[in-house]
């Protein structure tokens, strides 16, 4: 990582406070910025960094405290401020206007400000291909629905740059990204530091944070713990800031080397659904955690979903325990104990507004039901206690809305719902997407231990690293199909990279 | 609220029982940020404010006037909230309505027993209902359009069979008219059925696993397929049940009134759907209570008799009715912001 020679600071931060009526979200907050330097802000849900990057954005106004841009101290009111002053602000959810053009979506702000009664639509084009140039091939006539996610991300960028930023916030913008596509951001991140554009960057993940920043702030319970620079640390130094322990044991012990993986529980055999999975064969083992792998698109969603009967049309052979299951729809599959953890927790996992007991019951109202129909409410509380207290669940009481809790209590919340019918098999997608590193990590021992205890686990994750850190075998999807499997020694980076692109064409298409 | 969640977020489980904060304080304390309770309170501030301002306000006529005029009225509001409850809406209750009043009165008087006459009504009704469940659900159309274009064809459909005029039922029977009319003891039997309506549908909705889904089905629809419940089933379901219960209503209006009226019901819509919505109904689906629309309904309707009693003109009623169901939803999203 090339170092910043310059000193010179952009924006400082001195001892920002804000509170939410009685909770105090910042407590005394101090940052800096230099130019061309990319930041990283780590931190866990809830330390404070999307109070932080609200009040410089001037979404939030802090309660005390001081930011100064070139010096000199400034009141930021409005994010139409911010941007005057030279902030750019990519939030971590894509807020484009899909059927419209990328060009017009880029200089939407432009137009709103423009006093002219036409559209120069040709003009707009040119401008923003002019900015797109320095990020990629995006063709700025078509219209932001037809893009990728990444791209789309790449189109918030350049929204962000046609205001002259010098300061641009990024806010997780890997989340939705394959390991490719974010290694693109990377690159148009450090090509923009060089053109002396600061960059603070907000992640949770450790890798990007370490091949790709200057220096790292960590904020903790809404107060500056440290800054340090990236070169002479550890990632261990980070999560240890972040957390204030040691994490010595960041995933939970695998299956011993003489400890084999027992009886088949679940057996695939020649899944195929006509236009996105073929010839998907593959044995679930008792006590194991079987990962998945692959480029966004490459179908390991849809094979999964598949097997639970969500969507498509599928033929091919499931059998639970050896017994072959005619499955025609989800219901059917949840009654046979073969549940699905959606990657999407907020779009169709959860239901935000209702309340933890009835989100755990959903699957199956049955049990916490009389013979005639009739929910028993007591039961039903009960039930989302007994799991709430063995997933280690932090709520005030099981009616509050779902809406209320931290995002990794919301996914504890969709396991307890996974957990309410005595799953056989759970095929978790993304378990761990936007949960905190504390949550993260509870939520694996949970896994090893559901594993142990018998019930198949499946986990799909775009994350490699949690990949070969949690799961025992690793299948490989590339284009509708296994291309092979990792596992033990073989369990690397490289290879699984290797297995889910080689022979792939560009990019995954979503 | 938010402090309470956000303490208890950050603190350790708790090891309550039941669903929510046990003890009498805090049982007043949630009663007290109900819903329900605000509109009893400002329904009982009416009612007091009326008895003073007119001496024939708080008399047993006009109350069972009052509570002739909402209880049919009432039995469209528990369909319609149980289906904004599931995501969906209908324009058509009003034409629908008035068209099984049509159906029954026609075939009555062609001689078909009434009984047998009004059967036919509500399966003509609630067929109708499962046609715009289908257009929902397997064409894939939205609720709004659909429902509008029933409201159109039932209402052309009533116009039709009648000619546009009222068709006099003179010969009904006794017996028949007594649904309408009658009482039992110094209960009218409108507000018996009435009343049978709502218990019945209160406890389904909140306690049946049945019903259970159709809070599933409009709170997330994809979250609750990604549950197993069958949601395009529970949508056609509470879109047909809708149409069954104008269908009753309109039974009730014609033993009610002795005649079928195919101009009944304009607007009636209107007025359902915001006596849902006040009662705390969402109309992105997901919320609501059978008693709070109730309340509602009452509410519009003592605010009603309260303009005709001050012999306030009927065209002011309506701006004042609007203005009320533009208050209350503008509360309900503060209220709700605050929670957030």
């Amino acid at each position: 990582m090339p170092s910043v020679k310059t000193d010179d600071l952009i924006l400082e931060i001195v001892d920002l406070t804000k509170s939410f009526g009685p909770i105090q979200a910042l407590r005394g907050v101090n940052f800096d910025l230099r130019r061309g330097e990319i930041h990283a802000l780590a931190g866990e849900n809830g330390a404070g960094k999307s109070t932080l990057m609200n009040i410089i954005d001037g979404i939030l106004r802090p309660d005390g405290g001081e930011i100064r841009l070139d010096g000199k101290a400034v009141s930021i009111t409005s994010p139409a401020m911010a941007q005057r002053l030279g902030i750019g602000f990519v939030h971590q959810e894509i807020a484009l206007c899909p059927d419209v053009t990328v060009a017009e979506n880029i200089f939407m702000g432009a137009t709103n400000a423009s006093r002219s009664l036409w559209m120069d639509y040709r003009g707009l084009e040119e401008r923003a291909a002019d900015i797109l140039g320095k990020l990629g091939d995006i063709d700025p006539a078509a219209l932001v629905g037809t893009l990728s996610i990444s791209q789309q991300q790449l189109v918030e960028i350049a929204k962000a740059l046609t205001l002259d930023c010098r300061v641009l916030i990024l806010d997780e913008p890997t989340a939705a990204l394959t390991e490719r596509e974010a290694r693109v951001l990377f690159e148009i991140m450090r090509k923009l530091a060089a053109q002396g554009i600061s960059i603070i960057y907000i992640s949770h993940r450790m890798v990007e944070i370490f091949e790709n920043c200057h220096r790292v702030t960590v904020l903790r319970d809404g107060r500056y713990i440290t800054t340090l620079d990236v070169a002479s640390i550890k990632p261990a130094d980070v999560v240890k800031a972040m957390v204030g322990r040691v994490i010595d044991n960041l995933y939970p012990p695998k299956l011993a080397a003489g400890e084999d993986a027992g009886d088949v529980i679940l057996d695939i055999r020649d899944l195929t659904e006509r236009e996105r999975f073929r010839d998907v064969s593959f044995a679930l083992h008792k006590g194991e955690i079987l990962g998945f792998a692959g480029l966004i698109g490459a179908g390991r969603s849809e094979i999964v979903k598949g097997i639970c009967r969500l969507e498509g049309e599928v033929t091919g052979e499931v059998a639970l325990h050896g017994r072959p299951l005619d499955l025609r729809h989800y219901a059917d599959s949840i009654a046979q104990g073969i549940v699905y953890l959606s990657e999407d927790r907020k779009g169709d996992g959860l239901f935000l507004d209702m309340s933890i007991a009835a989100n755990v019951s959903a699957l199956d109202l049955d049990r916490i039901a009389s013979g005639a129909g009739v929910i028993d409410e007591a039961a039903e509380a009960e039930q989302a206690e007994k799991l709430g207290g063995r997933l280690n669940l932090k709520y005030g009481h099981v009616g509050q809305p779902v809406s209320s809790l931290s995002g990794g209590n919301q996914q504890k919340v969709a396991i307890a719902k996974m957990l309410s019918v005595s799953p056989q098999v759970i095929f978790l997608d993304e378990p761990t997407r936007g949960v905190d590193v504390g949550a993260k990590a509870e939520i694996h021992r949970i896994l090893r231990d559901l594993a142990r205890s018998g019930v198949g686990i499946v986990v799909i994750s775009s994350e490699l690293p949690e990949l070969i850190g949690v799961c025992d075998r690793v299948l490989v999807v590339r284009e509708g199909r296994i291309a092979g499997e990792a596992r033990g020694d073989d369990m690397t980076e490289d290879r699984i990279m290797y297995l889910a692109s080689i022979g792939d064409q560009q990019g995954a298409v979503r | 609220m938010r402090t309470d969640s956000a303490v208890a977020d950050a603190a350790t489980p708790m090891r309550r029982r039941g669903v929510a904060p046990t003890g009498l304080v805090s049982t007043i304390g949630r009663m007290m940020r109900m819903r329900e309770t605000g509109l009893i309170l400002i329904i009982l501030a009416l009612f007091i404010a009326m008895s003073l301002a007119s001496p024939y306000f708080l008399t047993w006529n006009n109350m069972r006037a009052m509570a002739m005029a909402f209880a049919v009225e009432g039995i469209v509001v528990v369909g319609m909230t149980i289906l904004l409850i599931s995501g969906g809406i209908d324009l058509s209750v009003g034409s629908v309505t008035a068209l099984a009043m049509v159906i029954a009165g026609l075939l009555f008087l062609n001689g078909v027993d009434p009984w047998l006459a009004s059967a036919v009504a509500i399966a003509a009704c609630t067929a109708i209902g499962a046609g715009m469940g289908f257009f929902v659900t397997r064409v894939g159309l939205h609720h709004f359009i659909v429902s509008l274009a029933v409201m159109v064809i039932a209402r052309g459909l009533c116009l039709l069979g009648t000619g546009g005029r009222p068709v006099g039922l003179y010969t009904l029977p006794p017996e028949f008219k007594f649904i309408g009319q009658g009482s039992i003891g110094v209960v009218p039997v409108v507000i018996v059925i009435f009343v049978v309506v709502v218990v019945a549908f209160d406890f389904l909705l909140r306690r049946t696993t049945m019903f259970r889904k159709v809070f599933y089905t409009g709170s997330n629809e994809k979250a609750a397929a990604y549950s197993g419940i069958r949601t395009k089933k529970v949508l056609f379901l509470t879109t047909t049940l809708c149409s069954a219960l104008c269908g009753v209503a309109g039974i009730i209006y014609m033993a009610r009134f002795g005649s079928a009226q195919p101009t009944f019901g304009v607007g009636m819509e209107l007025n359902v759907i915001a006596a849902a919505v006040i009662g705390g109904a969402s109309l992105k689906g997901g919320s609501g209570t059978i008693f709070g629309a109730i309340l509602g309904t009452v509410l519009l309707s003592v605010v009603s008799s309260s303009l005709a009693l001050l012999d306030v003109s009927v065209y002011w009623q309506d701006i004042i009715r609007g203005s009320i169901l533009l208050t209350a939803v503008t509360i309900d999203h503060y209220l709700n912001k605050r929670r957030g």
